[in-house]
């Protein structure tokens, strides 16, 4: 396999992790809008362990995956105070001190980043996205998942039910840290070098998309969504400049043609967002899209509700 | 005296990041509405004035356009742009869950508008800063070693201009009473004939005024754009919008002043990385210890809407 497939496989596979650990508090009813800080407390934590005490590759990514948990199950308790809006801006305010936290640290590097020494290849990330694949999907299928999908619909009356939504929520939230955190330990060692600037306001951006987007009522809806964009710019740089040659061909422009920004490829993503809530806001793949393709709907229940 | 002088560019800083946070804490107080395009619309504010002036209209309509003209298309520009983004997240809010993640239905399409237009101006004009030709730096006044430019000054006037006229427009005015209505009840004020299509673009037109004239405000005093330039400046003002309260046009005039100070103070103890800690610690404190802010009330943004 080619380098440039390995590459692509490897942060595919780390964007459907980090999906994932973002997709819990949604799926709970939290849009967490600090992914970013999350992962980078997992890639750091790595990062750190591996370059000052040279330990073995699956102990750093451990310990920056526990640190990452416990993070974010220490910070639910104060965020879940808040709701709606301030709970997005507290998850973007949690990610900027991160990040502000890390750049004026001179254990970490500062400004100039750390270098990762354990290299892991890219096998190793495909395995990891495998197994919280199917760690998540299992999740979303105990009671405890039942008990998510509730607190999402309808907090009150999930309470009223005898439901702890707290606990739900705070182990949503752990639980999700603890996976964007594995995914930051899995990118320091596959890249080899952690810089404070790749985990910017920009990444938490694009990963809640990719959850929002797939669609947050199943677990496909986040595997689905950061395959699609994580995909789509890399067929976009082919298909990009093909096009402009097309569109120049058939405008009867002349000689050679520069390649297409590279910024369009974000202006179709940005596009596709803005298309995606006004028709079909519930995101890509819904329980009820599921539920057909399986025929697993039976035909008194759609009676019932026809 | 070099404290004071911080002081003061801490003041002349906040009073941009006063009609950006004004911006947010409008649209999220009357509609509840997080509008991430903000940021953008301030930029293009400034970099459509800069590209006015420097090239001029599109098509070689004509040559480089004087910077006052070319800054209120760019603030014209804007208004546009803030329209669009009505007609494309706004209007599409419609609640057929009801459930807890729903109000985000607009907050991710405003996402998607800043992505698209932020990538739109780096194709058009390039991804560079750009030295705006503004008035000379040397207007300024020297009152006993302390350096006040001019058109800070002329900004800082004109931003409580604005906050004024719009405290007034909200308190006095039919407009005021219907945007005020919408923000208790959008079903009620609907019902008590309250033109809910007509009066929510009004909220979106002072959007792109308000972040218009602070992205031609911040091109004049500080002389350069970027098609970066609202990434800074917007989540700043998103900062200083919670300092203030949700909500809350005082609030935000209060809380975008304490985080200019605060950039300013810090930079002047501490250096210029850690600002981003203290800005977004004292959000985060805010957040958790005083939700409602300064002067916001607890109704705001709890997904009434």
């Amino acid at each position: 396999m080619s380098g440039y497939w390995a590459g692509i496989l490897t942060i595919l596979a780390i964007n459907i992790i980090f999906a994932y650990g973002i997709f819990l508090p949604v799926a709970t009813g939290q849009l967490n809008l600090g992914g970013a800080g999350f992962q980078a407390i997992g890639a750091y934590g790595a990062a750190f362990m591996s370059a000052s005490f040279g330990l073995p590759v699956p102990i750093t990514i451990g310990v920056g995956m526990a640190i990452a948990g416990i993070t974010g199950f220490l910070i639910a308790f104060p965020l879940l105070r808040t709701r709606g809006v301030y709970l997005v801006l507290a998850t973007f305010a949690f990610a900027e001190v991160i990040g502000g936290l890390i750049l004026n640290s001179d254990t970490f590097g500062g400004a100039m980043g750390l270098s990762v020494p354990a290299f892991i290849d890219w096998h190793v990330a495909v395995a990891a996205a495998a197994v919280v694949t199917v760690f998540v999907f299992y999740i979303m299928s105990t009671r405890f998942g039942l008990t998510m999908r509730a607190a999402h619909d309808d907090e009150v009356v999930t309470d009223l039910m005898g439901v702890n939504v707290r606990y739900v929520q705070v182990a949503a939230f752990a639980i999700g840290g603890a996976l964007a955190g594995l995914a930051g330990g899995l990118y320091a060692h596959s890249f080899n070098y952690v810089e404070i600037q790749s985990f910017n306001a920009l990444v938490s951006i694009y990963v809640l998309l990719y959850v929002l987007l797939g669609g947050t009522q199943t677990a496909w809806g986040p595997l689905a969504g950061a395959t699609f964009f994580t995909l789509l710019p890399e067929a976009l740089r082919t298909i990009l400049p093909a096009l402009k040659s097309a569109l120049y061909g058939l405008a009867g422009v002349e000689g050679a043609i520069d390649a297409p920004d590279d910024s369009w490829r974000f202006v179709i993503l940005g596009a596709l967002t803005i298309a995606m809530m006004v028709f079909r806001p519930e995101g890509l793949i819904t329980r009820t899209m599921i539920e057909r393709l399986s025929f697993r709907r039976s035909s008194k229940g759609k009676g019932a509700l026809a | 005296m070099l404290l004071i002088q911080q002081l003061l560019n801490g003041v002349m800083l906040g009073s941009v990041y006063v009609t950006v946070a004004v911006a947010f804490t409008l649209t999220i107080g009357v509609l509840n509405f997080l509008n991430f395009t903000i940021p953008t619309l301030f930029m293009l504010a400034g970099m459509i004035g800069w590209a006015l002036a420097y090239w001029g209209l599109p098509f070689e309509l004509s040559g480089p356009l004087p910077w006052p003209l070319a800054l209120l298309f760019g603030i014209l520009a804007s208004i546009v742009a803030s329209l669009i983004v009505e007609r494309f997240t706004f209007r599409y809010l419609k609640t057929k869950y009801g459930d807890s993640t729903e109000h985000a239905i607009p907050l991710v399409s405003s996402l998607g508008f800043l992505l698209v237009l932020e990538n739109l101006v780096r194709i058009g004009y390039g991804t560079d800063a750009q030295r705006f030709p503004g008035p000379s730096a040397d207007l300024t006044m020297n009152l006993g070693g302390i350096f006040i430019r001019i058109p800070q000054l002329v900004s800082l006037f004109l931003v409580i201009l604005i906050v004024v006229g719009l405290t007034w427009l909200l308190k006095q005015s039919r407009i005021g009473r219907g945007l005020r209505a919408i923000a208790e009840n959008p079903d009620a004020a609907n019902i008590l004939g309250v033109d809910t299509r007509r009066v929510v673009p009004i909220v979106f037109m002072l959007t792109g005024l308000l972040c218009g004239l602070a992205g031609a405000l911040f091109a004049v005093n500080y002389g350069e754009v970027s098609p970066q330039m609202g990434e800074d400046i917007g989540t700043k003002a998103i900062a200083g919008m919670v300092v203030g309260g949700l909500g809350s046009i005082w609030g935000a005039v209060l809380g975008g002043l304490i985080v200019g100070l605060i950039e300013m103070m810090t930079i002047h103890f501490f250096g210029a990385d850690t600002v981003q800690v203290a800005v977004w610690g004292l959000l985060l404190l805010t957040l958790f210890v005083r939700p409602q802010g300064l002067f916001g009330h607890n109704s705001i943004g709890k997904g009434k809407l």
